[in-house]
């Protein structure tokens, strides 16, 4: 009867979009198509991929998460500033981080789930508090300088082309792929997107809805706080303005990656066509010295036409 | 006889703040038979489910399975117990494949991930064993609910079910569909598993069922084979009725209903209030034709879920037909929605008073000028000194208990509830009003009074479309009563005919 | 009806109600409004014994000058854009788009107040404009596509501060401020009846909006629809157009805070205007006793909340707390707030008052 099931529908659309433009760009632009140009799509938005994986989680849950990019923001001025300031030891410093980070996802799954607060506002109030915090911490950006970081600095991966990725775009591929086992080969992932599509019947069924709502915010946090230390390790400064209104360029992504706000349908793959999209789009604007305003509005009506899209999709 | 008994439910209590859904309720199931739990609305039937399946606590009684006594507390430990439930509203995801939905959260795996070959496997096991063939690998929502239902099934069943309890599994499914779940309930009846069959549509139970147990009021009424208990018996119990008296009861309201069925003929010439021909929104009701005149209250009698609802919400526009026109005033309607209805001057009291009637925030004034607020334009505000005189007149005249006119209505109770919705639309002096079970969850006193007040509406020349699962108050309150059965129009009684026991025949008579 | 000696009785009964009935209205009232007015006394109360340098108020050239004129200023635009999300929040929803709105409405003016010569009368029909499109945009997604209001806003909290900077060509246009802009440097700079007249425009706004609304049945339609929106629907409320009507409200809001703030500070800095107000509105309005859920709301309630909120951090400030650290009791009184809304967590604490009882 219809030769594309409905659900694929999105994802294919995101996979149009992303090798029309990345070939229109080739065209246009020379130089364009080069790995040079691919690397740089990777390793500029390495931090936004991690966050983007963590939101893709807590959407396909059927949640949403806006304190990311104040975790990212006090993730990153944390660690710059016991680093540099109080000349910690680099691992002792992410571990402290990674588990702020990790008990604040969980804080705020637990008040979401528990006392069926509205996540939008929970996590507003993580937006404030985080950002907040930052701001306690250390008020300007403080530099990182660390043989840890300058070895780290040094990790260089040859793609071809004469091209290389860094150590942050390798965290976020490597996370990619544990991300893709975790949403399509365990039981965890599979009651994510169970909760997402009927949260109802999830209960009926007899998931541990409860637990993996959490386990989701938990998650999200922990990769947040990630992103902020890959963050350090890319630009070997941290501050407390990073990331500001990351949140929002992170559902962006996951959207335009074809998963749908309401939860249940999705991929992380993609999501990493939603990023590259985003990537190619700045690039492009870049290439073309076109104002920046311009991709954020591109971005806006990428956002309208995936949801509208979307709306049309699931409206029966 | 004793020995196939597999569940045993003895003298079941609970009750909710305000009601005790049951006060005693027996019920037993054997192994390898469908059983039907019947009642009308409140009789306890989804309590009693409820109780079963964990996610009710029991006040009192004995629960026992396989000889033993349970105590499940949760659905998971029923369902670890071996008791299995399929809900009407198919309870599975719908973007997840047919063999993810009999596998979810217990998926065979293999070195800690997901084997999905193994999950593919046993849902083929699973759906072959229901006698059903299709492919594992679509999505779920890409089948029909009918599919969707035996999906469920499999899922049911997946686990070493015991007791599988199908409450109202049929009420979407079109007649084929019905065949072919049948077709699987017998299947596992052979296979040795006790089904529970909960539905209102008569046929369906006397079809497939072995035994029925009737419910009314949260207590048992009896349990009986179903071949030696005719059907006009069995809606007498569940109405709570003997067969014998309701034939006699008629006898003084005919006299009544005769000198009005020779008023409405001398009027007949006139134009129809409302009409519809061939009426129908597909799944919901089959077409249907219906006449209203002025000052004539037509009553829509039938079991729960045989269309009654269904036809008052068409006629308010609040659901779009399929097919069929429908006429106001000689003038032929498309476009039905309830703002155009409200100006053609009809109104509407639902069934599902919280949902679709009075807002319970809002206070009783508010609630009683809403309708005839929203009618005006914006700024055309009643003064609040002519809001607060509708509300006290109308207070006054039908009697709503409420400490004062600003008191949110949610905080009164079900009947002065419903009298607050008849005063938003009383003061619209409508020209046709449906009530949906006006009487459903208040008290005999409350009844009474609408009862009598419908009564006068009809005086004063209003036209009134009157839904009631009470059969009594139907043949007292109207003068032309359409009979529903299984979504469909199956006659209508007026005159001397309009006695409890015709529409009870009428219900009660089986295809064709 | 049938008993002739009931009606007499409940004609009675009915009487003294007439006495409860205002009794009531009083209470519905103070319980909405009690805490948010509670929380600002008790601030007023620490500040006036530990700061009291924030009671002073000094005259300057006819125009009072001093903490709490401060609070009533800077509190402005807060209190602006929670008059419009109180509205759009009664009906079930949420704006998140306001603070981007803001930043085009102020985009908009400084355009044409530098580019042109057409001067404060086209800025106000071109910032009404922005409104309409806005407001409708968010609009017919929520009451149209059904789309739920946090994400329907979220597409023009993204693309907005886009427009907004393409807009200015992503500088900071400064806006002179010599006489011939003298109108437009009122609006955010002037005093009249000696105080700033930022405050004479929201006082304005909230007194026209809240006479509006109660005077017509716009109050009660909104608050039909949001606390039932099916009911209402079968009421004859036309609910989308309620719905639409609340969001052009909103960015109507957001314009004229757009226009307060860029002229307070001369320019349209797109990339800092109105960033976070969107929650600072949302804060101000649950705070003030208006329920995310919908339904009665509160344009009183979100007045006190707004100003209950600048109080706060202007007290923060005199203590020496950055302005950037200002977020950390925000977000601790919101969470506060929604948990004391929470039924679970109420019987929670009523379960651990219980045991302690026992005890």
């Amino acid at each position: 009867m219809k030769l594309i099931p409905k659900k694929w529908i999105p994802l294919l659309t995101t996979a149009a979009v992303f090798v029309f433009l990345f070939s229109a760009a080739s065209m246009r632009f020379e130089g364009f198509a080069s790995m040079y140009v691919v690397a740089d799509l990777f390793s500029e938005n390495a931090f936004l991929g991690i966050t983007a994986i963590g939101m893709t989680l807590v959407i396909l849950s059927g949640g949403i998460d806006l304190s990311v990019g104040s975790v990212i923001g006090f993730t990153s001025i944390l660690v710059a500033t016991l680093i540099t300031d109080h000349q910690m030891s680099p691992v002792f410093v992410w571990s402290i981080a990674l588990a702020l980070g990790t008990v604040f996802g969980a804080l705020m799954g637990a008040l979401i789930h528990v006392y069926r607060l509205p996540a939008f506002l929970v996590t507003l109030g993580g937006l404030f508090l985080a950002r907040g915090m930052a701001f306690y911490v250390k008020p300007e950006a403080v530099q990182i300088d660390h043989p840890v970081y300058d070895r780290l600095g040094d990790i260089a991966i040859p793609i071809g082309g004469g091209a290389e990725l860094g150590i942050a775009p390798l965290i976020f591929l490597v996370l990619f792929m544990i991300a893709l086992v975790v949403a399509h080969y365990t039981r965890f992932g599979r009651n994510v997107y169970a909760i997402g599509g009927d949260e109802e019947s999830a209960v009926l069924m007899c998931l541990p809805v409860g637990r993996t709502k959490v386990c989701v915010y938990t998650i999200n946090g922990f990769l947040s706080a990630l992103a902020g230390i890959t963050m350090t390790l890319y630009m070997d400064s941290g501050n407390p303005i990073n990331a500001t209104a990351l949140e929002l360029d992170a559902i962006a992504v996951v959207v335009i990656g074809g998963t749908l706000l309401t939860g249940g349908v999705g991929y992380i793959a993609g999501t990493m066509l939603g990023l590259l999209i985003y990537a190619t789009i700045y690039q492009i604007t870049f290439f073309a010295s076109l104002r920046s305003s311009i991709a954020t509005i591109a971005i806006g009506v990428l956002l309208l036409g995936f949801i509208v899209l979307q709306k049309m999709i699931h409206r029966d | 006889m004793a020995e196939s008994e597999l569940l045993e439910i003895r003298d079941l209590r609970k009750g909710f703040p305000g009601v005790q859904a049951l006060a005693g309720a027996d019920f037993r199931v054997r192994r390898g038979e469908v059983h039907a739990l019947m009642g009308e609305n409140g009789a306890g039937k989804s309590t009693l489910i409820k109780v079963l399946t964990g996610v009710h606590e029991r006040d009192g009684g004995e629960v026992r399975l396989d000889g033993k006594s349970i105590h499940p507390r949760a659905p998971v430990q029923a369902e670890a117990l071996g008791i299995s439930t399929v809900f009407q509203e198919v309870n599975l995801i719908p973007n997840l494949t047919v063999a993810e939905n009999i596998a979810l959260g217990r998926q065979p795996r293999r070195f800690g991930l997901v084997d999905w070959r193994a999950v593919r496997r046993s849902a083929r096991t699973a759906i072959e064993r229901l006698g059903l063939s299709l492919d594992v690998n679509r999505e779920l929502c890409s089948y029909s609910v009918a599919t969707q239902q035996m999906i469920a099934i499999a899922r049911a069943i997946d686990l070493d079910a015991k007791l599988l309890i199908l409450d109202e599994p049929t009420s979407s499914l079109d007649e084929k569909e019905v065949e072919e779940l049948f077709a699987v309930m017998d299947r596992l009846r052979n296979q040795g598993l006790g089904i529970v069959f909960v539905s209102h549509f008569l046929d369906q139970v006397y079809q497939i069922c072995d035994r029925i147990t009737v419910l009314r009021g949260g207590q048992h009424v009896g349990e009986y084979v179903t071949s030696e208990l005719p059907r006009i018996e069995l809606i007498a119990k569940m109405l709570g009725k003997e067969a014998s008296d309701v034939e006699s009861m008629e006898a003084a309201t005919a006299a009544a209903h005769h000198q009005d069925a020779a008023a409405i003929s001398n009027e007949s010439d006139e134009q129809p209030v409302l009409q519809t021909k061939q009426y129908t929104r597909r799944g919901a009701i089959q077409p249907f034709d219906l006449t209203v005149r002025k000052g004539e209250v037509v009553g829509l009698a039938g079991l729960l879920g045989s269309g009654r609802t269904e036809i008052a919400r068409l006629l308010f526009g609040l659901d779009s037909p399929t097919d069929g026109t429908l006429t106001v005033d000689g003038v032929e309607r498309s476009g039905w929605t309830p703002r155009r209805a409200i100006d053609s001057g009809i109104a509407f009291c639902p069934e599902d008073r919280k949902v679709n009637g009075v807002i319970a925030e809002l206070s009783v004034r508010e609630n009683i000028v809403l309708a005839m607020q929203a009618s005006r334009s914006l700024l055309r505000t009643l003064p609040m000194k002519k809001q607060l005189a509708l509300a006290r007149h109308y207070i006054d005249a039908l009697q709503i208990k409420t400490p004062s006119t600003e008191t949110a209505v949610g905080t009164l109770s079900g009947g002065n509830q419903q009298k607050v919705l008849l005063a938003r639309w009383l003061v619209m002096n409508p020209k046709l009003i449906i009530l949906d079970e006006p009487t459903r969850g208040i008290d005999v006193g409350a009844k009474a009074e609408i009862e009598s007040l419908v009564a006068s509406l009809r005086r004063d020349g209003m036209s009134v479309v009157f839904v009631s699962s009470e059969l009594d108050e139907v043949v007292r309150a109207c003068q032309l009563v359409v009979v529903l059965r299984d979504q469909k129009v199956v006659g209508e009684v007026s005159g001397d005919d309009l006695q409890e026991h015709r529409i009870m025949e009428m219900i009660a008579s089986s295809h064709d | 009806m049938t008993d002739h000696s009931v009606p007499s009785t409940t004609a009675e009964a009915i009487q003294p109600s007439e006495a409860s009935n205002r009794i009531s209205v009083i209470r519905l009232m103070g319980s909405r409004l009690v805490w948010p007015l509670v929380s600002l006394a008790v601030v007023l109360v620490f500040n006036a014994i530990f700061i009291p340098s924030f009671f002073a108020v000094e005259v300057r050239d006819g125009a009072f000058y001093g903490s709490l004129i401060d609070v009533l200023n800077r509190g402005s635009i807060g209190i602006i854009l929670a008059m419009g999300m109180t509205l759009v929040i009664a009906t079930g929803g949420v704006d998140l788009s306001v603070g981007s709105v803001m930043a085009i409405s102020g985009a908009v003016a400084a355009l044409i107040l530098t580019e042109t010569q057409l001067g404060m009368w086209a800025v106000l029909p071109c910032a009404l404009l922005v409104a309409v499109l806005a407001g409708a945009m968010n609009g017919v997604l929520v009451a149209y596509l059904k789309i739920q209001p946090i994400i329907a806003t979220l597409i023009l909290m993204v693309s907005g501060r886009g427009i907004a900077k393409f807009i200015t060509g992503e500088k900071i246009i400064t806006i002179g401020d010599d006489s011939y802009n003298y109108f437009f440097d009122f609006i955010g700079k002037g005093h009249l009846f000696g105080l700033p007249f930022t405050v004479t425009i929201f006082l304005s706004l909230f007194v026209v909006t809240g006479l509006f609304v109660r005077m017509t049945s716009l109050g009660l339609f909104i608050e039909s629809v949001g606390a039932n929106e099916t009911a209402s629907r079968a009421s004859g409320i036309a609910d989308k157009w309620i719905k639409i009507a609340v969001y052009i409200f909103a960015a109507f809001c957001a314009v004229i805070a757009g226009l307060i703030d860029s002229s307070n500070i001369n320019a349209a800095d797109t990339m800092n205007a109105g960033v976070f107000t969107e929650l600072d509105a949302i804060f101000a309005v649950v705070v003030g006793g208006t329920a995310l859920t919908g339904g009665r709301f509160s344009l009183t309630g979100s007045l006190i909340g707004a100003v209950l909120l600048q109080t706060l951090m202007t007290t923060l400030y005199t203590y020496g707390v950055p302005s950037d650290v200002a977020p950390v009791p925000k977000a601790i009184v919101i969470v506060a707030v929604c948990l004391l809304q929470s039924q679970v967590f109420r019987t929670h604490v009523r379960r651990l008052f219980g045991k302690g009882a026992k005890r």
